[in-house]
């Protein structure tokens, strides 16, 4: 017996299933309070009451059961192990673009065993195209296990790797990768992405799921059909992101991998483009380019600059904000900051001192608005012109999270002594479609 | 009428009930529709989710293979980001919770001590999730009718579905407001042993759902399914019978169904038909035989570059057509099936032909190129030939299960009591748990604090109506089961109308305008109210209430336009006294000679003027006092 067997459950009810011998998945008779209850028992849900187990009953239903001194608990026959057959090859067809699917975590097809509400992820091809068999039509598929990380806890080494994957791949001549990606920090390796592989000859397609995949509404299933093609068929070669354009299933839109923010917390649309519309769109089976400026699939300028530096830090500013943070922050290390001020640019001006001294010591100050929508712009009043004769730099309409991640990537790729001059200089120069030097009005459309 | 007891029928119910909640189930919109909203569509599609076996559920399989568009339409003022599955629930709300357990502890069930929410698969769009959020609140119980205890399985509170309200070619159309809805099920062990006793439990349970007066009323808020089955037979689940009284019907046809394919089952085995003939038959293109068809429907898909398929169903000669009663066929379940599965018209047997333009000549042939012997049957499907293939498989599958008798299904009821083939019966293997939401623990102080809060029986409530109102016991549970007592309470305090012509009009006139085929839904409480205004005042008479009912339900105008139509209002008292007294002058010596024959010649001169206008007890008194007063002035 070990622990994971009896998954939730502590205490003396943990006891008292180790003295009966009774694991999760089990049948078992309880009784308890008068009543007798046949059924299978279930995981318990980590934060739930600890004095109750869960049964499944035989219609289906699970209940929990409290357990008392003079509760039983008794073993009816062992469970049996949830089983999940290997779903058989399905039938390929020939010259389709190759496509690779890379993940790294989130599951974006499952099977569910229902007997114990157990979920098991498709991690291989062939998993993967018998839950999607549209796929097969789209490309031909090659899978890739890379992480199984929740994107909450990727971190810059797991930026590194992808980037080093994805190039592998590139090297090999594929024609379009595809990165599954839990969709809290989606945005963040999109841009990091977008610095470490700029100008690739291939698309190369983050996508994820609002609704997880054990669901038969999950999007997870259009958006990936929607990346494959991309991958397979866009005439560009650009780093983005394919998830719903709206609550409707039918469209698809494909983002600028640094233009991206995910903007609801949980509806299939949380993915906009801020400051720019979606590259492309994804609708009927078909792939709809909108922007004119791109790098072309097969371009011959691939950079390929897998570095980063965590020495940056990102600040939101708010009303009465003191600026030790900054001081505090630079002592420890932090070679950085991306303030996200007010407005068109602005911080309380007790901040001017303090910012003044930090650039004089070499740290870079860029300004980026929690406005999200729209440029900064530090010239129209005068706390603006003096955080700028205090060293800190516009950072255009640039969005805080791209520009945290496009500093973490100039750190990495300048020696360790440069020039605040050339980091400045490279954090105002448009590498990945970053900053657009025009500003259009809302349409109405995202 | 059967013997029931001898044919061994079991049914068990389950009654669906919609809560009369402020907010839905699992999010804050209200549950009572708001008129007037912006409202959004917003299309999907759903997927099965496969099972460890890489295989889905056969229900869920079948709803998927029918997959089309799902196109909802979302009233903002009643749904949210919930139903629309763009947010994860809310918590499960309380309230309806406490409605759950109070009818529990009414039905004597034992509240469970945690409740788990599940999502119960269905894929057919009715879900946004393609999910249904379930959960058991408590265990066993019983009600008693008459001498019999019947007792109860669980007590469970769901979420209500979408409302369907369009289906297309290759699009499906939901309305979303109801989704989301607390729905209470109630189900009984399967022990009720005639249909006149599941009548009398679906009227008990409805009574305690009542009692917690937090249930809601109305066409579409009450649905009953059946659990029916017989000695021999298979437990087949009958969905959406809408009116109690349709349940006796739905039995009465089921058995007669049961059995009519039990015996079908023994005459195959007598005539020696085996599985392996039905499975082993090839599908044969018959198409040329019916090149030059008459037949429309067979013209109309080869036109349309179709195909004629037959499959030869050995043995099964005469026993398509059969009928023991109407709609009551083997035919009828084999083309109900396909008819689902495959979305195929076009299918006929050698039982039913020649027919339908299908001549003599076509038929022989179609019996020589499938080489099919006298006792053999012949089925033909007509459409494009991928989904023919299909529905000649459906058939196959179907003649097979003939010859285990009745299969395992789940049927849905029609208006006149017959019912049609809907999808299999779902497995319990659908069903897991809901890991938005946390577990809920039902504490026991909880518990006791709701035993010493129970509402009062409706028993109690019929009490109250007969000392209160002076009504008959029986008028008063009649209120009770017609769910019109709120209704009936406000129009008497608000109108003082006789208490005794409200309940009845509620009860027993709605009932029989109904009988009378008169469409009801256009009578408004509004409508009531003013006309009984108008009763009190004494401008209308009672007698007027049919009349001026159905011109309501029929028009649909207000309560004084019809009266006026119609011409009911009722004259002034002293104009009615005058028309008496001067009857009476003319009528005098009659009245003399023999008074009680001039009164009924008179009342009847006088009822034929006034009926329906003036309450008959009303002339009757007056022509008495003008008779008495004519007759102290020839004294
Ligand atoms: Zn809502």
């Amino acid at each position: 017996m070990n622990a994971s067997e009896l998954h939730g459950y502590s205490g003396i009810i943990k006891e008292l299933l180790e003295r009966e011998n009774v694991s999760v998945g089990d049948e078992v008779e309880v009784v308890s309070n008068g009543r007798r209850y046949r059924g299978i028992l279930m995981v318990r849900y980590e934060l739930a009451d600890p004095k109750h187990i869960t049964l499944k009953l035989p219609n289906g239903y699970n209940i929990g059961i409290r357990v008392t001194e003079s509760t039983t608990i008794s073993k009816i026959s062992a469970g049996v192990k949830p089983t999940f057959v290997r779903l058989p090859k399905p039938q390929t067809v020939s010259d389709l673009p190759n496509v690779v699917i890379i993940s790294t975590g989130g599951t974006i097809a499952s099977r569910v065993e229902y007997r114990t509400g157990a979920v098991r992820p498709a991690l291989d091809a062939n998993d993967l195209l018998a839950i999607i068999p549209e796929l097969v039509e789209i490309a031909n598929i090659n899978t890739e296990a890379l992480y199984n990380v929740f994107s909450e806890n990727v971190r810059i080494q797991h930026w590194i790797g992808m980037a080093e994957a994805i190039d592998r791949f590139i090297r090999k001549s594929i024609d379009g990768v595809v990165l599954t990606h839990g969709t809290d920090t989606m945005g963040y390796t999109a841009a990091a992405l977008s610095f470490a592989l700029q100008r690739p000859p291939i698309p190369i397609v983050l996508v994820g799921a609002q609704r997880s995949s054990d669901r038969p509404s999950s999007d997870a299933a259009t958006n990936l059909i929607a990346a494959v093609a991309t991958a397979a068929r866009a005439p560009f070669g650009e780093v983005v992101v394919a998830m719903h354009k709206w609550h409707s299933d039918d469209v698809i839109a494909i983002h600028r991998g640094t233009r991206v923010i995910k903007l609801h917390t949980s509806s299939r649309d949380a993915f906009r483009s801020v400051n720019s519309q979606p590259i492309a769109y994804y609708q009927h089976g078909e792939l709809k380019i909108v922007a004119n400026d791109l790098n072309p699939r097969g371009s011959s300028e691939y950079i390929y600059k897998p570095k980063f530096d965590e020495r940056a830090f990102l600040i939101k500013f708010f009303p009465s904000m003191k600026p030790d943070i900054l001081t505090i922050l630079a002592e420890k290390g932090t070679k950085g900051f991306i303030i996200e001020g007010t407005g068109l640019g602005h911080v309380s001006s007790d901040w001017v001192p303090v910012i003044r001294e930090l650039t004089k010591d070499g740290i870079f100050i860029g300004m980026t608005s929690q406005c999200k929508f729209g440029r900064v712009n530090m010239n129209v009043y005068d706390s603006g012109r003096d955080l700028q004769k205090a060293g800190v730099v516009p950072l255009d309409d640039m969005l805080s999270e791209v520009a945290l991640v496009k500093l973490m990537w100039t750190f990495g790729n300048l020696a360790d002594g440069a020039e605040l001059d050339e980091v400045k200089k490279l954090m105002l120069t448009n590498i990945a479609g970053e900053i657009y030097s025009r500003s259009l009005p809302n349409t109405g459309s995202w | 009428m059967e013997d029931y007891s001898k044919v061994g029928l079991k049914v068990g119910l389950e009654i669906h009930r919609q809560l009369n909640t402020k907010k839905k189930l699992f999010c804050d919109c209200p549950t009572e529709a708001v008129e007037g909203a912006e409202s959004i569509t917003f299309m999907r599609r759903l997927r099965e989710v496969q099972s460890e076996l890489g295989m889905v559920d056969a229900a869920a399989m079948f709803e998927s293979r029918k997959r089309k568009t799902i196109i909802y339409h979302a009233d903002l003022k009643n749904v949210c980001l919930v139903e629309m599955d763009e947010e994860p629930p809310h918590n499960l709300n309380p309230e309806a919770l406490e409605v759950a357990l109070t009818v529990a502890l009414l039905l004597d069930s034992k509240p469970v001590d945690e409740v788990h929410v599940m999502r119960k698969i269905v894929i057919d769009g009715s879900n946004t999730t393609g999910f249904q959020r379930t959960c058991v609140v408590a265990i066993g119980g019983q009600i008693k009718i008459k001498n019999k205890i019947i007792p109860i399985q669980a007590i469970t509170l769901e979420e209500d579905a979408a409302r369907i309200i369009e289906v297309r070619k290759d699009e499906v159309h939901y309305d979303l407001s109801r989704l989301g809805i607390p729905l209470i099920e109630v189900s009984t062990e399967p022990v009720i042993e005639s249909p006149e006793e599941a009548i009398e439990v679906a009227y008990a349970i409805g009574r305690i759902l009542r009692a917690t007066g937090k249930v809601k009323r109305g066409i579409g808020t009450v649905r009953q399914d059946l659990n029916i089955s017989i000695r021999g037979g298979a437990p087949v689940e009958i969905k959406g019978v809408q009116e109690l009284e349709l349940i006796q019907k739905v039995v009465e046809n089921e058995v007669k169904r049961q059995m009519h394919l039990l015996w079908i089952k023994e005459e195959l085995l007598k005539r020696g038909v085996k599985k392996e003939d039905i499975w082993g038959a090839k599908p044969v293109d018959v198409t040329s035989i019916f090149s030059k068809t008459s037949s429309r429907v067979i013209k109309r898909q080869i036109e349309a570059g179709g195909v004629v398929y037959a499959i030869v169903l050995k043995g099964f000669a005469g026993l398509l057509a059969l009928h023991p009663s109407p709609g009551i066929r083997l035919g009828a379940e084999i083309a109900g099936r396909v008819k689902v599965w495959s979305e195929v018209e076009g299918i006929f047997h050698t039982d039913e032909l020649p027919n339908y333009g299908i001549t003599v000549e076509e038929v022989k042939v179609l019996r020589d190129v499938t080489h099919a012997g006298e006792s053999d049957a012949v089925v033909i499907v007509a459409a494009e030939e991928g989904k023919a293939l299909d529905a000649i498989n459906v058939i196959k599958e179907r003649a097979v299960e003939a010859l285990d008798g009745v299969p395992e299904e789940t049927r849905a009821a029609r208006p006149d009591g017959t019912t049609v083939y809907m999808r299999p019966r779902p497995g319990s293997a659908r069903m897991y748990p809901e890991t938005d939401i946390p577990p809920i623990v039902i504490s026991q102080d909880y518990i006791e604090s709701l035993k010493a809060r129970l509402p009062p029986t409706l028993d109690t409530t019929a009490q109250q109506l007969v000392e209160r109102y002076g009504l008959s016991k029986q008028l008063a549970n009649d209120l009770i089961d017609s769910e019109v007592v709120e209704d009936f309470e406000d129009i008497v305090s608000k109108t003082g109308a006789p208490p005794t012509l409200v309940a009845s009009t509620l009860t027993e006139l709605l009932r029989s305008l109904r009988r009378d085929g008169i469409n009801i839904e256009k009578i408004t409480k509004a409508h009531m109210m003013r006309f009984f205004e108008l009763v009190s005042c004494g401008k209308v008479a009672k007698e007027a209430v049919r009349d001026v009912l159905t011109a309501v339900a029929q028009k649909g105008q207000n309560v004084e336009q019809i009266i006026e139509e119609l011409r009911l209002w009722s004259p002034p008292t002293s104009e009615v006294e005058d028309k008496i007294k001067t009857l009476v002058k003319e009528h005098k010596q009659e009245i003399l000679n023999d008074e009680r024959k001039a009164v009924a010649k008179l009342m009847g001169k006088l009822m034929k003027d006034y009926r329906g206008r003036v309450n008959g007890a009303l002339i009757n008194s007056m022509l008495l006092k003008a008779i008495q007063e004519l007759k102290s002035d020839t004294l």
